[in-house]
Order: structure tokens, then sequence, then C-alpha cells
């Protein structure tokens, strides 16, 4: 078999085949369902209502969204410019740490100016932890897939000699936990009574602030570039090794806000279970969302919906919750498989 | 042995058509082959010829016809089937790997996979044998990254000869060569003819083909046009068979030399794994002349034009823009410098296949005014551009924003053209700018660069087209080794005295003992 | 001294070997991937589906052997998904790799909630014991850390020859390498280069469930969430820290293992004490990365690593 480009898709090749792969990760977890001894329709009926049935599980659902929204923003970003930035795990502790660090009373702040001093030095810490990696591609050739993958091991156990040592809380009962946030580095509710908190607003603003940055900067321009064809984007003069640094310090600052919206939107400390792996499912969701920064909302609260529909069915039938994670997976290879059957026919030799 | 069966007829392709959307790339194509026989396949680029052979060979189905090979059917798509029917073929990119020796080449694939273990002294003594029989020498360890063109070309010859080919298919087998290098694989193909192998000879160079083929087919279009001995044509019937009548080339009037504008004096630059670097260049681009760079490919002239297209600086000599020494040098400083640079490769290295027309119209002056200012686009700009180099320059597309990978390599060249023509610029470096273009778009890019040369600019044209050189320049140096030669003036050079030059011979050092 | 003393003891190479011993199994199979071509990113996953398999299929009563088997085969079905995507439609190794990753991953995790819904802490099986090669064993230092050994970590050392030799002296090997280096090499001697790139994947992915299933039935006996634990991509770097050539993949693994091993022993010292144990279980990671970048400057890298190859492209 060979793959030959098909110039101008027609509406059925731009839509059957992802309506296919979407149908069919609906039918593996049907199947799985069936294996674990239960009811597939009553399963799948389960993870809708638990996601989006009722004001809390919706709400459960906008608060499981807005750290994926974040860790999908920047893992698209650093993808359109290929930058395989596979470490928005460790960004997003960073961005956690440093939330904790000035925000435990270190800064004495007002909200008004300690809220965004908080959100710009977490931006700067994912940014930091993201540049290692990045200096070690651009000087040093080193495949950034696999120094970004166990940065995330180095910096969790780094979380955790921290919260073990000098982050501690002493009213901790001996936990591995640190003090709780001051009340003005809190993010407030967006509704009072309704439980979402701001990261969810921040997190609308990121994805149309990439969005433009993509489409209408000069930045943007370089980025896609350097991401399609990165000999033609030197040879036309654009500084491929500088693009790249600033995509890179763009994706850690994005992945960091997840940490820094859980912490002051959600937890109000740190510990290391804060991220259930936010930052590797952001790659799902970014992939889902064909990298597009506005596709990534929507992308973000379908994995959300899965995550907490699932959850709240493992609690009614006896099927594993890790019925969602095998979804997304599935959903992942079906749709990349999917997307390129839109733009390539296959042709029988 | 050649008397009775002179006459056998070894391969035979039925109507071959073969459609790739609704490009028609082989239309109703038959041939025959006979034993002993060198046939030509003679056509333009595009005209079919590549396509054909792949079709031979079982790289593509055809959609109608059939091809025989001593006289039973081929099951198609198989490149398998065509090698063990004794089809040998040398393709136009060489398919061999680099990291790999000769020896590990050319025995690769020819035992079953799942055989425990390689016999590597027979095949040692094998490719020894073929090797003295056929005047075809490599050394069998060698890794072939570190091989001249000349002879991998060998390799890929031996390669067929190994699996026991009868017949020979050469695609382009001279485009890389020397003229003298030429003549050796002549020589070869004569050798192997005699040895009573069959010999298809893909090329577009008339003169070639008038040396070494009994029989000339033309395709044009992907239809064969004409069919002839070779006693009964000349080259002139050839070329107006080739192209039709229709397509005169522009006639060339000789340039008026201005000041220098760019100058390279005992330049050197690193070498590049096998292709060398700059060794001790000297050259100087004068307003209102055509500079030609003749020479083989991969013999430096990936240097010089990374050099005076910013990618490189010179690791030891002067670089001067302008009789200004330049102490730093990059593809933007080239560009604001007034460098026009139509890159060798316009897919990987001209355009970005999956940007629009527009985006790829401001590839080098997008963070320039009008099209970005403090660090934000203006689309409305760079489209109103756009559409501009469309008009101007007769780019055939739906649109400014259709992507550029759906356009044909002529449109492409044409956009890149524009790009950098609109500039105005100083100094224009062309590198390989009609590859693989029909001749209508060759003749559009060579009358632009000729005027662009008239209103002042130094165009610096490098292709492995002696002819296109010839014409075109009005000063040539030839390149080898690294090396360039002194720039010979228009017309005071015969092109096999370029030849000499090209082959490495008459440069300085070696001027005591060349003969 | 202290550090001296550990180093001469023979306990701390034999250590050293078993710690090894899935590291050489999967930094294998990573390399075949690599050597025809394709970057196998599911190696995490993979290595955890055949922890689980091989663990569970003894569970249920298959022999030690059997259960080496159908770890093995459920890694060649999900190298199958992985070279289905990648091969024929040449689909981004990156996002594939992490897909089967995490689609190993958690399919073994719902598969073992189901198959032991009730426990809290994993049953144990009658792993692999160690075997004492006569005579050989004798020897000091070096007898007991390579001749006292598991069977599963002889059949380790075993395959890196067997796969030296296949790289290295059979027609299959040249064609696998050369599908790493110039896939239209293959195609114009008329093999299949989407046949021998998948055949490496699914051959090199059992490999690396054989490597998983070491962890569950040699060096432990039971199976954890978490058990591998980043196990997989420190062999994507020993694979290019050795090289992409078997015999320094080993050479590599086991110098690694040995600062694994030498870590773990020196947390007990007095050193140990005052330093956080993160920092100990930190170093593996710190010297994967400095392996790479000390390596990064050699130009070995197959030359058509991630490089798609669509047949008849024009």
């Amino acid at each position: 078999m060979r793959l030959e480009p098909v110039a101008n898709p027609s509406i059925w090749r731009t839509t059957v085949p992802p309506a296919i792969a979407i149908g069919s990760t609906v039918v593996v977890a049907s199947l799985l369902a069936m294996a674990a001894g239960a009811n597939p329709f009553s399963v799948l009926g389960l993870i809708l209502k638990g996601a989006f049935g009722s004001k809390f599980a919706l709400l459960e659902t906008l608060n499981r969204a807005t750290p994926l929204i974040f860790t999908g923003l920047s893992v698209a970003v650093a993808f359109r410019a290929r930058l395989w930035n596979i470490g928005a795990e460790a960004q997003l502790y960073a961005g956690a740490l440093i939330t904790v660090v000035l925000g435990t009373g270190m800064l004495q702040w007002g909200a008004f100016a300690l809220l965004p001093a908080l959100a710009i030095a977490s931006m700067l810490a994912g940014a930091l932890v993201l540049l290692v990696p990045a200096l070690l591609k651009v000087r040093f050739g080193v495949d950034e897939v696999v120094t970004t993958l166990l940065f995330n091991f180095i910096f969790l156990l780094f979380i955790s000699m921290l919260l073990e040592g000098p982050l501690k809380d002493p009213m901790g009962m001996g936990w591995p936990k640190s003090e709780r946030l001051i009340a003005e580095a809190r993010l407030p509710r967006i509704v009072d009574g309704l439980r979402l908190h701001w990261g969810f607003g921040l997190a609308l603003i990121a994805a149309a602030l990439v969005w433009v940055i993509e489409r209408r900067t000069t930045l943007g321009y370089e980025m896609r570039a350097v991401g399609l064809n990165r000999e033609a984007a030197g040879f036309a003069g654009i500084p491929v090794n500088r693009v790249l640094i600033k995509t890179a310090l763009l994706a850690g600052g994005l992945a960091a806000l997840a940490g820094f919206s859980e912490v002051a939107g959600l937890k109000g400390n740190l510990t290391l279970d804060l991220s259930p792996g936010f930052g590797y499912t952001g790659i799902i969701v970014a992939m889902l969302a064909l990298l597009n920064p506005l596709a990534v909302v929507a992308a973000a609260l379908f994995v959300a919906g899965i995550f907490v529909g699932a959850d709240s069915m493992s609690r009614a039938a006896s099927v594993p919750s890790y019925l969602a994670d095998i979804m997304l997976a599935t959903a992942l290879l079906l749709m990349v498989l999917a997307i390129l059957l839109t733009r390539f026919r296959v042709v029988r030799e | 042995m050649k008397n009775a069966k002179a006459a056998q007829v070894v391969l035979r392709l039925d109507s071959i058509t073969k459609r790739f959307g609704k490009l028609v790339a082989n239309d109703a194509i038959s041939l025959s082959l006979q034993q002993g026989e060198v046939i030509a396949l003679l056509g333009e680029n595009g005209a079919g010829k590549t396509t054909l052979m792949n079709i031979l060979f079982g790289q593509y189905t055809a959609d109608e016809g059939t091809v025989e090979v001593f006289g039973d059917a081929l099951p198609p798509g198989n490149p398998r089937a065509a090698l063990d029917a004794g089809v040998g073929m040398v393709h136009q990119h060489f398919t061999l790997a680099d990291n790999m020796t000769v020896l590990e080449n050319v025995t690769l694939g020819t035992q079953g996979l799942l055989s425990l273990r390689q016999d590597r002294a027979a095949a040692r003594a094998k490719l020894a044998q073929l090797a003295t029989d056929f005047g075809l020498q490599v050394h069998p360890d060698a890794k072939v990254g570190s091989l001249t063109v000349g002879e991998r070309q060998r390799v890929e010859i031996l390669k067929a000869l190994y699996r026991d080919a009868r017949i020979l298919i050469l695609d382009e087998p001279t485009a890389v060569l020397t003229p003298q290098e030429t003549d050796d694989l002549f020589a070869t193909l004569r050798k192997a003819v005699k040895l009573g192998l069959s010999v298809v000879f893909i090329s577009h160079k008339l003169h070639e083909v008038m040396a070494i083929s009994d029989r000339v087919l033309i395709l044009r279009h992907g239809r064969l046009v004409a069919e002839r001995p070779i006693a009964e044509v000349t080259k002139e019937t050839l070329a107006s068979l080739m192209v039709g009548s229709e397509v005169k080339a522009p006639t060339v009037a000789p340039g008026q030399p201005g000041k220098t504008l760019m100058r390279l004096h005992e330049v050197s630059t690193p070498d590049r794994g096998s292709a060398p670097g700059l060794k001790r260049v000297s050259l100087s681009l004068r307003a209102g002349q055509v500079i030609g760079l003749a020479g083989v490919s991969g013999n430096g002239q990936g240097a010089l034009a990374d050099l005076v297209g910013g990618l490189i600086g010179p690791a030891t000599g002067r670089l001067e823009l302008d009789e200004a020494h330049l102490n730093t040098w990059s593809p933007r400083e080239a560009v604001h410098a007034g460098i026009a640079r139509i890159p060798e490769d316009r897919h990987k290295t001209g355009t970005i296949a999956e940007f629009d027309l527009t985006e790829n119209a401001i590839l080098e002056a997008y963070n320039q005014p009008p099209y970005s200012r403090s660090g934000w686009m203006n689309w409305r700009r760079a489209e109103a551009f756009t559409r501009e180099v469309i008009d101007t320059y007769d780019v055939r597309c739906p649109g400014p924003a259709t992507r550029i990978r759906l356009l044909s390599g002529g449109n492409m060249q044409k956009l890149i053209l524009g790009r950098v023509l609109e500039a105005n610029p100083r100094i224009i470096l062309a590198n390989q700018p009609v590859r693989g273009l029909d001749i209508g778009a060759v003749n559009y890019v060579h009358s632009q660069l000729l005027a662009a040369r008239d209103r002042g600019a130094a165009v610096l044209l490098i292709s492995e087209d002696l002819d296109e050189i010839m014409a075109l320049s009005d000063v040539i140096h030839v390149i080898s080794e690294g090396r360039l030669s002194p720039g010979f003036a228009r017309g005071t050079k015969t092109p096999a005295e370029l030849g000499v030059w090209m082959a490495g011979h008459g440069f300085e050092p070696e001027t005591a003992d060349a003969s | 001294m202290d550090m001296l003393e550990i180093l001469l003891s023979a306990s701390f190479w034999t250590a050293a070997i078993r710690i090894a011993s899935p590291l050489i199994f999967a930094t294998l199979g990573e390399l075949i991937c690599e050597r025809a071509g394709i970057l196998n990113l599911g190696i995490e996953g993979i290595m955890v589906a055949g922890a689980f398999a091989g663990w569970m299929a003894v569970y249920s009563g298959t022999g030690l052997w059997m259960g080496v088997a159908v770890a093995m085969a459920v890694g060649m079905l999900f190298g199958l998904v992985h070279s289905l995507l990648t091969v024929p439609f040449g689909l981004s190794q990156h996002v594939v790799g992490l897909g089967v990753t995490l689609l190993a991953t958690s399919l073994t995790y719902y598969a073992y909630r189901l198959a032991l819904p009730e426990v809290t802490s994993p049953p144990k099986i009658d792993a692999f014991q160690p075997f004492e090669i006569p005579l050989l064993s004798d020897i000091p230092l070096i007898g007991p850390a390579l001749f006292s050994q598991t069977p599963l970590t002889y059949l380790a050392f075993l395959s890196v020859g067997v796969v030296t030799l296949v790289l290295y002296r059979t027609p299959l090997g040249l064609a696998l390498r050369a599908a790493g280096e110039n896939p239209s090499a293959v195609a114009a001697q008329g093999l299949s280069v989407t046949g021998i790139r998948m055949g490496a994947v699914i051959v090199g992915s059992g490999f690396m469930a054989v490597g998983g299933a070491f962890l569950t039935m040699s060096a432990f006996d039971s199976f954890f969430f978490e058990m591998v634990n980043g196990r997989g991509w420190i062999c994507i770097a020993l694979v290019v820290f050795g090289a992409w050539k078997p015999g320094k993949a080993l050479l590599g693994a086991i110098l690694f293992a040995a600062f694994d091993a030498l870590q773990i022993r020196v947390q007990q010292t007095p050193l140990g004490t005052d330093i956080p144990y993160q920092v100990f279980l930190m170093t593996p990671y710190i010297l994967s990365i400095l392996a790479l970048i000390v390596m990064s400057r050699r130009a070995e890298v197959p030359a058509a690593l991630m490089v798609p190859f669509n047949k008849g492209e024009r």
C-alpha cells in the first residue's frame, strides 16, 4: 500500500474518518465494560451523566479541564514548533512550587498585586524548567523527548525532597505537604456559591492569547515556520534556535500556570499528588485539538469529562476508572490515524 | 554467439498507461528491446521516462498494459520479480546506504532473509570477478559514504550485475558525472553489451544519446512520439522531436559589466561529509554579468552557494561586499544586503509546503515593515504583495490562500522568483534554478534572470547542466574538489576544455605536472 | 574506603547485574526498533504490560517460561499496534509511541483491577531462583556476579550475543540495518521495507516486554503499580549511550546498574543519612541525561531513524 495526498478532500473524507475513530473508541470502551461484567450502555450513560449530567458534575468537569487547558496549550505551542515537550508535568510542579514558596506568607501583598505576581513567577519557573532541555537540544543536539521525560522524574523527586524538608508543613501531622496559601494568594470563585475558580477564566484567556500569538504575531509566524520546515526557515533567515528557545519559554510558562491555578484555585497547598498526570494528558488534549489553541479548550473539556465521568461511573458500577485512560489512549491513536486519512488516500499496489 | 540470437527480444512493454490523478504520466507506451542492444529513452523532465522505468521495475503498477521479460509476463508492482527476471536498475538518486560497506550494499537482499549466515567469501570473490570483467573497480570494504559520486555509481551498477541482471536500466546516469567519467561509463556499457546484456539508457542529453545508443525513443508529455535508429537522426532532429518545434530558447546578448559588488578572496570552508568545502576560492561578482559556475555536483557548489547566501561564513579568507570586509554573515544579513537567493531545492529549502502562498511569499521579509511592525503581522499587506507576485510572475494558482504544495514545480519556482526579484536585488544567487522544470518554465526563468542582469544585477548561476551555463554566462568558472578555476569569458572555451577542468585538471598546484 | 569496600564486594556486583538485566532486554528491544529506523516510545508501557502479563500468567498456573512467552506475546501485540501506525501509515513516532505507552499502561491497570478486584497487597508467585553455574560461580567476585543469577539474566546476556550475530552476520540483520540507514536501498533490492520495519518493531517490543517481566518474575515476585518507573525512558538513553551497538549497550546497562546499586548502598552509609534519599533516587535519571549529553556529538545515529518511508513517493 501507498499513501497519496488528496488535493481537495471532500466533506466525507474530512468528516467520516474522525467520526469512525470516535465511534471505535466507544466500541472499545463498551467491550471492556462487558469484560468487567457490566452493561456497556449503562456504563457509557453513567460516564456521560457523571461528566455533564448535573450542575455539580459540570462544575467538576470544568475544574478538571482547567489544568488540562494549560498543559494542552503548552504542548500545542511546543509541538507546533516541533519541540517535543513531554515535560509539562515537571513544569506544572515548578509553577505550583513557586506559588507555595511565595504565597504562603513570604509576600504579604494584597490579592490584586499578589495573584498576578504569583502567576508571572510561576510562568518564569516553568519556562526555566523547559529551558534546560531546550538548551541541551539547541547546543548539543540532545533529543528533548527523553530529557523532558527524565526531568519529570527528577523534578517530582525534588518536590518530594522539599516537601519532606524545608517546605514541610509543621502542622501537617507528618504528611509531606506544604503550608497553606494565605487568603490573598487564593484565586477567587468566578460566581459566588459556584465551585469554579478564576483559574478557568485565566485558561480561556490564555487559549485566546495563544491563538493571537500564533496567527497574528511575528513570533507565531516564526514558530509555525520552524515547526513545518526547519531547513527552509533557517534558509530564509529565521533564527531557528532562538525561536525554539522562545517557544520553550512560552510552553513551559503555560504548563506552569496549570500548577499555579491548581494550587491557588483549588487545593490551597502543594502535595505530591497535585497532578494525576495532567502534563501527560496535555499531550492527548493537544493532539485531539490538532494543536489549535482554541480547539484545546474543547478537547480539554472532552478529556476532563471522560475522567470525571469515569470516576463517578466506577463508584456506581464495578468497572475500574482506568477505562477513561484506555478510552483516551485509543481515541488519541485512532484520531491521528483518522486525521491522516482525511488528507491522504490509501492506494493499493 | 551473437548471430542467430541477436534478434531475440528480451524486453517488451505493451501499451503501458499510468495516471497520477488527472495527469497522464504514460499514455499507451509500447517498446521492445533486443539482446545486445542499447536503446535510449529521450525526453524532457516530466516527459514520463522515470515513471515508465519504475513501472517496468515494479515500483509503480501500470493502470493498463503489460511488461514481458524474456517472453514471460512480469507480475505488476513487484520489484522482486523484476530483479529475479534479470532486470537491474541504476536509479537516478542512488539507493545506497552511506553508513554501510560496498559489499554490504551489493549483497543486500540477495540471500533469503531467513538464511542463517552470509557467505561473505563467495560474495567477495564474485564481486571481484565482476569488477574485473566490467572495469568497475571499487574497494569492497569501503563505506559508501566515503566514495566519490562516480564510485557510488559503479556500486549501483555492480549491485545490478551481482544479481545477474541481463537488462540494465540506467536513469539519467550521467547527470552526476564529469565528461571523462561519462566516457568510462560508456566503456563499461559497451563491455556489458559485448557480454550479452541489453541496456536502456534514459537521458535528456542529446550528444550522449547519439554516442551510446543503437536506437532512440522519444517521449513527450507521456507519449511515445518517435522511434528512430540512431544512424538516421541528428542532434537537431532529436531536439525538435523532444521539445516539439514551437519553443525557442531566448537569445542571449552579452552583459555590460559594471563595478564589483561582492568579492571572495582566498576563501576556504570546512568539508561536509563527502562533499568538499571551498579551497582558497577567489571570485568577483560584477554588476550586469551572469557568472556561471560549472562543475559536477558535489564539488563544492553547495558550500559556495551557502557562503553567498549567508548560511555559512568563511573559515579563512575574506568576504567583501562593496569593497567592505564582512565580519558577520547570516541569511538575514544576506537578504538585507540585497542578495536574492534561489535555493537548489525548492521543496526542502525554498518553500514551506504546508504554508499558503502568502506565508511563503514573505518568508524572507516577514519581520520587516510593512509585513511586521513591532512584532505584529500585517497579513493584508502580505496578501497584497502576494497577489502582485502572482500577477507579475504569472504564478498559476487558485489564489494566495492556496497551500504551496499543491502548485507545480514551475509555479513554485515562479513564486520564489517573485519573492526575491521584487526586492530589486543587486546580487542573484541562482542555484539550479531550472532543475526539473518543463521547457516553457525554463525559458521564463532564464529570461527573468537575464532581465535582472540587464537592470544591473550580478547573477551567480550554479548548474550541473553545462549547456545551460554556456548559453547564459558572461563569465564561466569551473569548480572541482572545492577549487575554483579562473574565469573564462563567453565563448573562449569549448565544452571539452571545460570538461578537463571539471575533472580536476589545470588547477594551480597541479599546473606543473598537467600534461 | 567505604566506597572501595562496596565496589569490591561480590554482593554489590550481583545486585548490579540483577538491576541491569531488565535494562538489557528492553535496551536490546529499543535498539532493534531504532536500527530499523523506528523510535519506539511505547517501551515504558510495553514493559508495564510485560511485567503484568508474565506475572499474571504464572499466578494463574502456567510455568515460569510459559509466563515469559506470554509476556513476550503481549509485548509483540503492542509492537504490532505501534508498527501498524508508524510504518505503513508513517504517523508521528513520538505521538504513537506515547499513545502506546498510555494504552498499554492503562489496559494493564484495568486488567489488574478486573483480575484482582479486592486485594490490597498483590499476591506473590514462585519467581525464578538463582541458578549457580558449577565451577564458574566459584570464581571470586566475577563468579557470584555473573554466574549465580537467575536463568532470565543468563537469557539477557545470551540475547545480546544472538542479536549481535543476527544484526551483523545474517542477511536479515543486513536488511534490518539498511532499513534504518536508507529504506530506498532496501526497496530497490526488492525487499519490503514495511515488512522489515514492522517485524523489527514487533520483535523489539517482545524484548521490551520480557524486560518488564524480569521485574515481576525474577527481580521481585509480585506486581506493583509504578514498578517500571521510567526504566523504559532510561533504556532509550542507553541505546544512544551504546551508540546503537548491542555490545556497547550491554556495557552501558551494566555501568548504569552499577551506579544504581552503588547509590542504594551509599544511602546506608553515614554519608547517606545526611543527604535526602530523593537525591539518590534522582541519580539514575540525571546519569541518563549526562550520558545523552556526552554521546550527543557522535554521529552514529541510524540515518533514517524517524524518517517514514512511503513507497513510490513522488
